[in-house]
């Protein structure tokens, strides 16, 4: 499928589930929904550095955070509407997202995953020591309860959230067939030898952690209308960094098809664990089949599934060769 | 200007307590990923379950903390090894530590947390021995023994592994595993079993700097998160694997930490022990007595 092609088909089968959801009566799917749509987009851009390029990012809660604050502050300046929220959310989250690419240089492996780690909490504690935005104690945020042509405010924001989850794929896609994700590929595989060929990897890298970052803060602008009350603790929330990582890791991280089974997986698992069991259990089933999948299928979902397809061809190959070679086979030697 | 400067030498010293408490903490970095190249983010995790094996003990037997740390050395010890045989059998035997091995450490940090909040709850828990309340004075200088015996413990700590490193063929063994795996297999010695003893060493002392953590404070399950940065600021900034540097760097840590909670008040000091470990991976990743 052609880039432009895949864009439109992203389109149309976004637009169809929007149609199809709104025929749900039930509140409780968008609030659902939106967690879901957003874990979406926080895995796809997490993917976009971590499975494209292979650096791994534990600071995907900064960045998510850092667009959800710079809502936060904007609120208390002057009202602007939410899809401009979500532009300066991106915007800000990007600009940091350049800078650590910069760690890059001289970081990699594990260092460069400690450092996005300590990124995070030095993010925290600025916003912690922030009074304008609340500091330790919060901010408080009054969304409209209605909006125009949808009605319900938190339709809305479902809308804005499936519009960032068909930009995200449509960009994680296209990336994947561009020039620039064959130079990622390369990147992963060995950075020096890329360098050596003349991939130009720090400006590569540099892309990148821009878009990954820019991406979560898209993610995170949204979240002071939908939490209505927002903290450093819940803003900061390891889930976020743990859900971003946990979910290509199962779906697989070789393509755009995999952080989007992970989070449809994971995030409604939990949403249906939230319900019926305790939100508490949440993580834990998360570490569990972050850990078991690493273990056990490395490649997640995808790649779980690329094996079974290979066996069903290679087990229909073979009852073709018995058909047609296993008689020849027997009548050439008569033991 | 004498109340101040009696204020700085009291953060001081109150920060070189805290810097010893810190080494403890972050030797079993300083083993798995110094010396063996295993990026053990979890193990903050293994010190929260030390401080709540140690509260186990002593809130039903009244056993000393610090006592219950050294009776559980062995069972932590058995725990790494256990781990570092998964670790070992699914990521290194396959060369695909690094990313997924990362993954690894992340899920069973989260693993830990979550399970002891569903058996403890989010309540802080504390220890009761006889030297946790008791200050000695002297004269601007405050010293709480809840400070002091970790200190002290954790100073002795460090003297043992630093002897059994460089006096064991074990020890030695250990150290030679980061350094040159091929030359140690032709001395006969296999390096997957000398880095499961290594792995369990560093597991075991998060038994100790579990006791000492719930001295020092109460303990809740989350709270490990933030030594993530502490013990790998330390690490890093002490020169990976080297034992001097890294109680220099601990102390270090410790005391700016303490100096800034003192003049701008504790909401800035995780700040601190991140900042420095921004600023030391950015300018000097090979740490302040590092090897390379």
């Amino acid at each position: 499928m052609r880039p432009a092609t895949f864009w439109l088909a992203a389109v149309v089968v976004g637009a169809a589930f929007f149609g199809l959801s709104l025929q749900v009566p039930n509140q409780y799917y968008f609030q659902a929904g939106y967690v879901v749509l957003q874990y979406i987009v926080l895995a796809t851009a997490w993917n976009i550095l971590g499975g494209y390029t292979g650096y791994v990012n534990f600071g995907t809660a900064a960045f998510f955070a850092l667009g959800a604050y710079s809502t936060v502050a904007l609120y208390k300046l002057l009202p602007l509407p939410l899809p401009v929220l979500v532009m300066i959310g991106g915007g800000v989250s990007g600009v940091v997202g350049f800078g650590m690419g910069y760690l890059t240089l001289r970081l990699r492996g594990a260092f460069f995953s400690i450092a996005t780690l300590a990124l995070a909490v030095v993010m925290q504690t600025l916003i912690t020591n922030w009074e304008f935005v609340g500091g330790s104690r919060g901010a408080y945020i009054l969304r409209p309860a209605q909006v125009p042509l949808l009605g319900n405010y938190i339709i809305y924001l479902f809308l804005v959230m499936l519009v960032l989850s068909v930009l995200a794929i449509g960009i994680a896609r296209s990336i994947e067939r561009s020039r620039l994700g064959f130079g990622f590929a390369a990147i992963r595989d060995d950075e020096q030898a890329a360098e050596a060929a003349g991939v130009p990897t720090l400006r590569l890298k540099l892309a990148a952690t821009t878009l990954s970052g820019a991406l979560m803060g898209m993610a995170g602008a949204p979240l002071p209308y939908y939490v209505t009350y927002l903290d450093p603790a819940s803003g900061f929330n390891l889930a976020y960094a743990v859900n971003s990582i946990a979910m290509p890791l199962i779906g697989g991280m070789t393509s755009w098809v995999g952080p989007l089974i992970g989070a449809l997986f994971l995030g409604t698992v939990q949403q249906l664990a939230t319900v019926t069991i305790s939100s508490a259990l949440n993580l834990l089933i998360v570490g569990l089949l972050l850990v078991a999948f690493v273990v056990i299928a490395p490649n997640g979902i995808v790649g779980l599934f690329n094996a079974f397809l290979a066996s069903i061809r290679e087990r229909g190959l073979r009852k073709h060769w018995k058909r047609a070679g296993g008689d020849a086979v027997r009548r050439e030697s008569p033991r | 200007m004498g109340v101040s400067l009696d204020l700085l030498l009291g953060a001081v010293v109150a920060g070189v307590l805290l810097g010893g408490f810190y080494a403890a903490v972050s030797v079993g970095i300083a083993i798995s990923f110094g010396m063996l190249d295993i990026v053990n983010i979890a193990h903050p995790a293994f010190i929260i379950l030390g401080s709540y094996a140690a509260y186990i003990v002593n809130s039903s037997f009244g056993l000393d903390p610090v006592v219950t740390a050294i009776v559980m050395l062995p069972v932590f010890f058995v725990l790494g090894a256990a781990v570092y045989e998964i670790y070992y059998a699914v990521f290194e035997r396959r060369g695909d530590e690094a990313l997924r091995g990362l993954a690894f450490f992340f899920g069973l940090l989260f693993i830990v947390e979550v399970a002891l909040i569903l058996v403890f709850g989010v309540d802080y828990r504390f220890v009761e021995a006889r030297y946790i309340g008791p200050t000695l004075h002297y004269g601007p200088i405050d010293l709480p023994l809840r400070m002091l015996v970790p200190f002290a413990v954790s100073i002795l700590l460090m003297a043992g592994l630093q002897l059994y490193l460089s006096r064991t063929f074990t020890g030695r063994a250990i150290m030679a595993v980061s350094q040159d795996r091929l030359a140690l297999q032709l001395m006969s010695a296999s390096p997957a079993k000398i880095k499961r003893i290594a792995f369990g060493i560093s597991i075991a002392t998060a038994a100790l700097a579990g006791a000492f953590l719930i001295i020092i404070q109460p303990v809740e399950p989350s709270i490990g998160r933030d030594y993530i940065g502490r013990v790998f600021a330390i690490t890093v900034l002490g020169g990976l694997g080297s034992f001097p540097g890294m109680l220099a760097a601990a102390v270090l840590l410790g005391v700016v930490e303490s100096i800034t909670a003192t003049f701008y008040g504790p909401s800035w000091s995780p700040a601190v022990a991140f900042g420095v470990l921004l600023l030391t991976l950015a300018f000097r990743p090979s740490g302040i007595m590092g090897r390379r």
